[in-house]
């Protein structure tokens, strides 16, 4: 039987970009960098589509957030290969946190009756990885999380979990909840065809009341955690520098690590 | 209940040094909420823990050993400890802010309808709350958080408390680790072990000796291995290094990569973009040795030496084995 296969994808500031936090509702001022699809969820979807290609399956892009930028997302994970997307989007949802996000998508998901879900591990952004295992846990599914090696044969899904010493081979049923690692693949680039396709590809646009979310559950107020302050972090770094050109700086350096007590 | 809860981070009894620093932040925690730090210790090899939390003060411990936290992944953990939570009702539980621990906490805190502080480099108790410190955008804005309601569930980065002894005799309670064939889904199947490289995790590990392009090739990876030996610490690399395939990408620190805060970072022939910054920019002191002075590393650092590596290295290397035996 074909899978039914999803991929939850973010977009994300460009890594390179400078950011900034807006100063009425501390939330990240998206509208002052240029965004890109995660990088870690691009690999998300190429195991998705990699799934794909070995078992008949379809390949569906969700994401949550404002519409333009998040749509792009949507887009070029279309154009890599996906064959429709979901976008919730809702003002209400603005200022969710890691716990909102994945009771959110959650909902959606679980609309969608699917056999396996893909998230990136983590992104590039705010980093907390908290939500592909929130999302199982709201889901009631397995989570295989930080993996790669992924395959999947007989409703079970096995890959490999980085630890401290080497990997574990991690295994669970289906459905399930798949976070994918940095590093899991190469991700394949839009072909031009690809890019052409993707503009006909159905895009369903969800509001909260479609995917039956509470709406005291998401949104800066229905989120557990507040932000109190934030602020530039002064950097309060000695700056002292030596030039080895009197063939000394191995000295130098040295007396430092012994003054600050590292040797 | 106004008790601090620490989740210990072990293996099969041997905690972690995060473990002693959560011990002695919740320590300082409990004195402002008027409870105890409490260790919760789940899975094997309890004899060889009890003795490291007493010597770092945990007065009390509630003790879970069952072969099901080794076996399965993070779920039996999730399910004891939501249980505990819920019947006890601590202050809060601290976690290590580490892949592991994270997903714990998350999923305890999707199970119970509460929130998640993560990756926390400070916190304090105000108000009866907890307020955490983190940083965000690679080490740039210093942002602090809270929660709206508890128990406080917060994940606080390594080293960002300096563990301290403080040994006391510990009482202790073991409790139910009964879980559902649910907590049993995702099973480890193999655990395969590197080679023993000896050296400590990047992600917690005190010192951090990491290297970058400027190495040139893969061999001369041992120039900085020989340094961190030398320390007792971590190998580091940049996004640069491990693209090349020059070092596996367990060790790569920036925004691809680890996000860590050790108290020594010493970048070496790593110029210092954005992307390496976002991964190191909160550890206490900072080292470059770099060739170019105009290296945007040169700009954040404590201690700079502009040369060439291979120059200097070597020779640090020896010199701090010399004053160590001196």
């Amino acid at each position: 039987m074909p899978l039914k296969i999803a991929v939850c994808v973010k977009r994300v500031p460009d890594t390179a970009a400078e950011k900034k936090l807006d100063a009425t509702d501390f939330t990240l001022d998206r509208e002052s960098v240029e965004s890109i699809l995660n990088p870690v969820d691009e690999m998300a979807v190429e195991e998705a589509l990699k799934l794909k290609e070995s078992s008949d399956g379809e390949v569906t892009v969700i994401s949550m957030g404002p519409e333009g930028a998040q749509a792009n997302a949507i887009r070029k994970a279309l154009s890599m290969g996906a064959d429709k997307g979901v976008h919730l989007t809702d003002a209400a949802l603005h200022g969710s946190d890691a716990q909102a996000v994945a009771y959110a998508l959650s909902a959606v998901v679980r609309k969608g009756e699917y056999d396996i879900i893909f998230c990136g591990a983590e992104s590039t952004d705010a980093r907390t990885s908290l939500v592909p295992p929130a999302l199982a846990e709201n889901l009631g599914m397995p989570n295989l999380n930080f993996v790669k090696n992924i395959t999947v044969a007989d409703g079970i899904v096995t890959g490999h979990r980085e630890t401290d010493r080497g990997y574990d081979v991690v295994q669970g049923p289906m459905p399930a909840v798949v976070g994918v690692v940095w590093g899991a693949n190469e991700p394949r680039y839009p072909s031009f065809k690809g890019i052409m396709a993707a503009k006909n590809k159905p895009v369903e646009t969800l509001a909260l009341a479609d995917a039956g979310i509470e709406v005291s559950r998401v949104g800066l107020e229905g989120s557990s955690t507040q932000v109190l302050e934030f602020g530039a972090r002064p950097a309060e770094r000695q700056k002292i520098i030596a030039d080895n050109k009197d063939g000394e700086g191995h000295l130098k350096l040295a007396d430092f690590l012994q003054e600050q007590k590292f040797i | 209940m106004s008790d601090v809860w620490v989740l210990v981070d072990h293996e099969d009894g041997t905690t972690s040094k995060v473990t002693h620093q959560l011990l002695t932040a919740a320590r300082s925690l409990a004195k402002e909420t008027g409870g105890e730090p409490v260790a919760v210790f789940l899975g094997n090899g309890w004899a060889t823990a009890k003795e490291r939390l007493e010597k770092f003060g945990a007065a009390k411990a509630l003790v879970g050993e069952s072969e099901d936290f080794a076996k399965y992944v993070a779920s039996p953990q999730v399910e004891v400890l939501s249980k505990l939570i819920t019947e006890r009702q601590p202050w809060g539980v601290l976690f290590a802010s580490v892949a592991g621990g994270k997903e714990i906490a998350t999923r305890v805190a999707a199970r119970l309808q509460l929130g998640v502080l993560a990756d926390s480099t400070n916190v304090v108790v105000d108000g009866g709350k907890p307020v955490a410190e983190y940083s965000a955008f690679g080490g740039s804005t210093l942002v602090k958080k809270t929660l709206k309601k508890g128990p406080f569930l917060v994940c606080v980065k390594p080293n960002a408390f300096v563990a301290e002894e403080a040994p006391v005799s510990l009482k202790e309670e073991s409790v139910d680790v009964a879980v559902s064939d649910d907590a049993k889904r995702v099973v480890v199947s193999e655990r395969v072990q590197k080679e023993a490289g000896g050296r400590p995790p990047v992600e917690s590990a005190a010192i951090i000796v990491s290297g970058g392009r400027g190495l040139q090739e893969p061999a001369n990876f041992s120039v900085v291995e020989a340094l961190a030996d030398q320390l007792g610490a971590a190998v580091g690399a940049s996004r640069a290094a491990v693209d090349a395939g020059w070092y596996p990408h367990s060790n790569q620190v920036g925004q691809t990569g680890k996000t860590v805060s050790p108290q020594l970072y010493i970048a070496v022939g790593i110029s210092g973009a954005i992307q390496h910054r976002a991964g190191m920019q909160t550890s206490k002191t900072i080292v470059a040795i770099n060739k170019d002075a105009e290296a945007p590393i040169f700009q954040m650092v404590d201690f700079g030496v502009v040369g060439d590596l291979f120059d200097i290295l070597p020779k640090l290397t020896e010199e701090i084995e010399a004053r160590k035996s001196g």
